[in-house]
């Protein structure tokens, strides 16, 4: 700042101080350190697990001997490897639909004022708000297979669910998948109803007038008006939630590692598996890459929706 | 149906919906509570109604007990990651504001056409997942001399809070009307000047509102934190509480449960005063 205030006075600046005027190269400028920064830790690691893929490098170790594209037929050929894919599939398709209809539901209601809104909101966002990993040992204990509160109510509440043999959630594979999308719906559906809360509100209230005046009210206005407009930012927050739910090591880490029987690994645990337990670095960093092109190819799909739903 | 009857409906939908929403969500915190003051003996009787503290069921401030949750405090590291947590949290949010303003900035103002697509391209930041990345990390933070340390989680946590914050901060910066630096610049003042002596202080409600996210996000982390560190008192909570505090198959489930319920709920008053400017920054970085 001093600097600055100097230059200030002295008629002229100089021309180094000219040249960073002009916004051709201040704006570079300013953009370039956080992407030479990002480009050192997101886009180097990135490059070498790609080429850690490609070999057959072992824990705690940069460099291997090169072997094509052996990992990723090695991986592909695996049984687990393919449930692992299927799951992650299932797993995010399942809860963002979820997620979707909850976020929209939800947000509708939530735009209003009303009395005690400031702290029902506080409890809705606590999923997301809450450190995932310590939220998951949260869900850990209510569906313990002793203790399980769910089974409690089921059980002895309500008579659902046999109070001596109750379901064990963590325990059988079906029951522990159906547990992981639960977990992962809780989770992130606070962030969409955020998402969609903004996107109610960047609906001009002038839209809302002209609306009423062509009357359309209840339903007409949630098809005609609310809806169509609300669609781009619907395709950001299932982006988002498709990205978060996929990409995510946590909730399957925590709740089952994967078991029981490896029936619930998904790609992000069972990279780690491999990679790191087994000490498979290249297999690992294959399986991981796996994702990837997924996860891109949703995105260029998404915004491509994004996009044309904005223009129309 | 009577015009009071209609406001009495719109009025209660609201309550019928959000109501049972509310309490599906929160659940598991209410649990955590209710878990965290129960003795041994209450908590590990299968007969014992779980939702009340037994068997003094109407006195529960006397069959209930605090000693599990000054277990945590007391006999654990848990003091010490909460200090960790929040000197990772502190150090990395200097970092990504040095990086994220400058940077949020030139994108809202400066950078013209491609501003638009440098949005999207921070993006796809966000799909190289981190499970991916740790594996080259874990060696390279190894040959760095970093392994084991906090330092190593300082480095690392920005590659993933500068890109979020910048796409926060180009979002407030659009909101600032362009007359009032113009102004200043008619005033002699040099564009970096009017940066720091205007834009900054007026966004200063925006820039909270990113460090409040990024400090969050940072709490949140948890395969490097797990993975890079392997010391209990080098521990964060996210890693610290999940691994420390489970011993083999023994589980303390009341002071587990303190451990997870206390930040959840501070992180959740922080981020419930903010969200509002959040929403704000959101949209304004997406969609304008």
């Amino acid at each position: 700042m001093e600097a600055d205030a100097s230059a200030r006075w002295s008629p002229g600046g100089g021309r180094w101080r000219r040249t960073l005027e002009s916004r051709r190269v201040l704006g570079p400028a300013l953009i370039a350190p956080a992407v030479v920064f990002i480009v050192l830790v997101v886009g180097v690691p990135f490059g070498w697990a790609i080429y850690l893929s490609l070999t057959d490098a072992v824990g705690g170790s940069l460099h291997g001997n090169w072997v094509g594209l052996d990992n990723f037929t090695n991986a592909w050929h695996d049984a687990n490897f393919r449930k692992a894919l299927e799951n992650t599939l299932i797993i995010t398709l399942a809860s963002q639909a979820i997620v979707l209809v909850g976020a929209a539901v939800l947000s509708h209601y939530l735009i209003r004022d009303f009395r005690g809104k400031w702290f029902l909101r506080f409890l809705i966002i606590l999923p997301w708000a809450a450190p995932v990993s310590l939220a998951v040992l949260g869900w850990l204990w209510i569906l313990d297979s002793l203790f399980s509160v769910v089974n409690w109510t089921l059980g002895h509440g309500l008579g659902l669910v046999s109070t001596t043999n109750p379901p064990q959630w963590l325990g059988r594979p079906n029951l522990a998948l159906i547990s992981v999308i639960v977990v992962q719906a809780w989770r992130i559906l606070p962030f969409a109803v955020v998402i969609f809360l903004a996107g109610l509100a960047s609906i001009p209230t002038e839209v809302d007038d002209a609306a009423k005046i062509d009357g359309a009210i209840g339903f007409k206005k949630l098809r005609y008006v609310t809806f169509p407009l609300q669609l781009p930012i619907a395709l950001v927050a299932l982006l988002f939630g498709i990205v978060f739910t996929a990409a995510d090591f946590t909730v399957v880490y925590v709740l089952t590692q994967g078991g029981p029987f490896n029936s619930t690994q998904v790609l992000t645990t069972w990279s780690f598996q491999i990679g790191v337990n087994s000490g498979s670095l290249g297999e690992g960093a294959a399986i991981s890459l796996y994702l990837f092109p997924l996860l891109a190819a949703v995105t260029i799909a998404m915004l491509f929706f994004a996009r044309r739903a904005q223009v129309s | 149906m009577s015009e009071s009857f209609r406001a009495a409906l719109h009025r209660y939908s609201t309550y019928l919906v959000v109501g049972p929403f509310a309490i599906v969500l929160a659940f598991p915190f209410f649990w955590m509570l209710v878990t965290m003051f129960k003795t041994n003996l209450d908590l590990y009787n299968t007969q014992n109604v779980p939702y009340v503290y037994n068997p003094l069921r109407w006195a529960f401030w006397r069959s209930a007990t605090t000693e599990h949750v000054a277990y945590v405090f007391q006999q654990t590291d848990y003091p010490r990651w909460i200090f960790n947590t929040i000197l990772v949290g502190i150090v990395v949010v200097a970092i990504t504001l040095v990086f994220a303003l400058p940077a949020g900035y030139a994108l809202a103002r400066l950078s013209g056409s491609w501003g638009q697509m440098a949005g999207i391209a921070i993006f796809l930041v966000y799909l190289v997942p981190p499970t991916l990345l740790f594996l080259p990390l874990a060696p390279l933070v190894a040959r760095l001399g970093l392994e084991d340390s906090l330092a190593s989680l300082m480095l690392i946590y920005p590659s993933f809070t500068i890109p979020f914050s910048t796409w926060l901060l180009m979002g407030f910066f659009k909101t600032i009307p362009q007359e009032l630096e113009d102004a200043s610049l008619v005033d002699g003042c040099s564009r970096i000047g009017s940066l720091v002596r205007i834009v900054f202080p007026i966004s200063l409600p925006g820039i909270l509102t990113v460090v409040i996210f990024a400090f969050s996000l940072c709490v949140n982390e948890f395969i490097y934190a797990f993975t890079f560190i392997s010391t209990s008192s080098h521990r964060t909570i996210s890693a610290g509480v999940p691994n420390e505090l489970i011993r083999g198959d023994v589980f303390f489930w009341q002071s587990l449960m303190a451990a997870t319920l206390i930040p959840s709920v501070v992180l959740a008053l922080l981020y419930n005063t903010f969200l509002d400017r959040f929403i704000q920054g959101f949209t304004g970085g997406a969609f304008r």
